[in-house]
């Protein structure tokens, strides 16, 4: 087991924002998380990275992610976009998580992250500008240095957000064969429910009452899945 | 331009003058890349208006300048990264800031010595400004402000390019942000008297600004801010010698040409210079 929620509730000042979450991670597992606005997805993945402590319940971290160690791929923002930094030092960053306050990065670090560039297809670009990539590229990129954090779990909020359906469809065949061929086990918020149930393997729905957990089998045929992807063809 | 610049070494003053003038370029350029990316300029700015302030209570109390307005400012730097994420949104709390205390330091002014020449001085820059305490504070805490970025600098970068990924790094981004801001301070005031309180921001955005036209890895943009900074230093201290123009006035406008400059030559080469 990488990561299990126990009737975790999380919330701030006090104030639950979700509630009694269950859910599992085994090694290889592949879980998408949607759900509506405001439910409480990106409250829930502070959670899981350590970030914010549950209110009651609790997270047992197994012994692959003890110390919180989950690798990250935030929403991306603006600012990135324009930034000047290149692909090599984008990924060396992640590499950060394992070391003090002085950091300096030393041969193993670049030769971890030329490993992780080449798994995500982006050891070509080493030298190119982040700012210059496209959108696919930059998530990959990002996704490299996640895995320069720690390589057994990734926590991916948003993926395929503002990508073009190419794009999409690129990064999610990249993300199966993380999953696949290097059994990382993948955690992903999205508001792609269509396009991600086919690559998941089990499903955690928020809403504001209930939260459905299992396999995309159940999530499809129970009445809770069929209203919301019902719901979402509109 | 050199037998300009051997004339001026000639006098005890400008010397003074131009190593403080190295050393505040040099951490202004290299802080100011991290800041202008966090999208912080304003932050520059408003320290410099309350430098100005705490420099004219410091003259009407009689105080040694900096000793007055280094802890303020580090002070007001600290708290304006707090606001930051609060109630009133921080560029308004630093308007506040900012507005108030140059209008506390021209009351304190002229109600003390009057405007003078002095004023005049620490709005836009002045190479007489420097004494040799001055120069002797400036050289050390210059020295720090260096290191310190040395030291950190794949943090800084880390913090500077994703907090969210940072911050789930387990990087403490408040601590991060905080050396920023009182490194920023320490700078501002050091280069407030010679620069001038209305100008010192510009020494911050202008090389950064410049370099990230030409530049795309975050080192480059580092060493091209730290040497186009000295450079347009140079260039425009002997401006100013030469043509009696405010120093901190010159240094911004050889700033402004050497950023315009920049900028076409980014649009033809696209910024794909590495």
């Amino acid at each position: 087991m990488l990561l299990a929620c126990e009737k975790a509730t999380f919330g701030y000042e006090n104030k639950a924002v979700i509630s009694d979450v269950n859910f599992q991670v085994e090694p290889g597992e592949y879980l998408c998380i949607v759900g509506e606005n405001g439910t409480g997805k990106s409250t829930l993945v502070k959670g899981l990275l350590g970030l914010i402590k549950p209110m009651s319940g609790k997270i047992v971290y197994g012994e692959a992610v003890k110390n919180a160690s989950i690798g990250y791929l935030p929403q991306q923002t603006d600012a990135q976009k324009e930034f000047p930094a290149t692909v090599m030092e984008v990924v060396l960053s992640g590499v950060l998580k394992q070391k003090g306050f002085l950091s300096f990065y030393n041969k193993a670090d670049k030769e971890k992250a030329l490993v992780n560039m080449r798994k995500l297809g982006v050891e070509r670009l080493k030298k190119e500008s982040f700012r210059n990539l496209s959108g696919g590229q930059q998530q990959r990129v990002l996704i490299a240095r996640a895995l320069c954090a720690a390589d057994q779990l990734l926590v991916l909020d948003e993926p395929v957000t503002g990508l073009d359906p190419a794009g999409t469809a690129d990064l999610y065949s990249v993300m199966r064969e993380l999953n696949e061929k290097y059994g990382t086990a993948i955690i992903m918020v999205s508001h792609d429910v269509r396009g991600s149930l086919p690559e998941v393997k089990r499903v955690l729905h928020i809403s504001f009452d209930t939260i459905f957990y299992g396999t995309v089998q159940e999530y499809q045929n129970s009445s809770f899945g069929k209203q919301f992807l019902g719901g979402a063809r509109k | 331009m050199i037998s300009i610049f051997r004339e001026m070494l000639a006098y005890p003053f400008l010397v003074r003058a131009l190593i403080v003038g190295v050393l505040v370029s040099l951490c202004a350029a290299l802080l100011g890349v991290s800041l202008v990316l966090k999208r912080y300029s304003m932050i520059g700015d408003g320290l410099s208006h309350v430098s100005f302030g705490a420099l004219s209570v410091a003259m009407a109390l009689g105080m040694a300048p900096l000793k007055l307005s280094l802890p303020v400012v580090v002070i007001v730097a600290v708290v304006l990264l707090r606001v930051g994420s609060g109630r009133m949104k921080s560029d308004a709390a630093i308007a506040v800031i900012s507005s108030s205390s140059l209008a506390i330091g021209v009351i304190v002014t002229s109600l003390t010595t009057g405007m003078t020449v002095d004023v005049c001085g620490y709005m836009f820059g002045s190479l007489l400004a420097m004494s040799k305490d001055d120069v002797v504070l400036s050289i050390i805490l210059s020295i720090f402000v260096i290191m310190v970025f040395i030291l950190c600098y794949n943090r800084l970068f880390a913090v500077t390019f994703d907090e969210s990924f940072a911050k789930a790094s387990g990087s403490n981004v408040s601590v991060y942000n905080m050396l920023l801001a009182i490194l920023t301070a320490v700078t501002i005031v050091l280069g407030m008297q010679m620069m001038g309180a209305l100008l010192i921001s510009s020494l911050i955005i202008f090389p950064a600004l410049t370099s990230m036209r030409l530049f795309g890895s975050f080192r480059a943009v580092v060493i091209s801010s730290a040497v186009v900074s000295l450079i347009c230093f140079f260039i425009g201290i002997v401006i100013s010698y030469q043509y009696s123009t405010p120093t901190g006035a010159s240094v911004v406008g050889v700033n402004l040409v050497v950023l315009l400059i920049a900028t076409v030559i980014g649009k033809i080469g696209k910024g794909s210079l590495v």
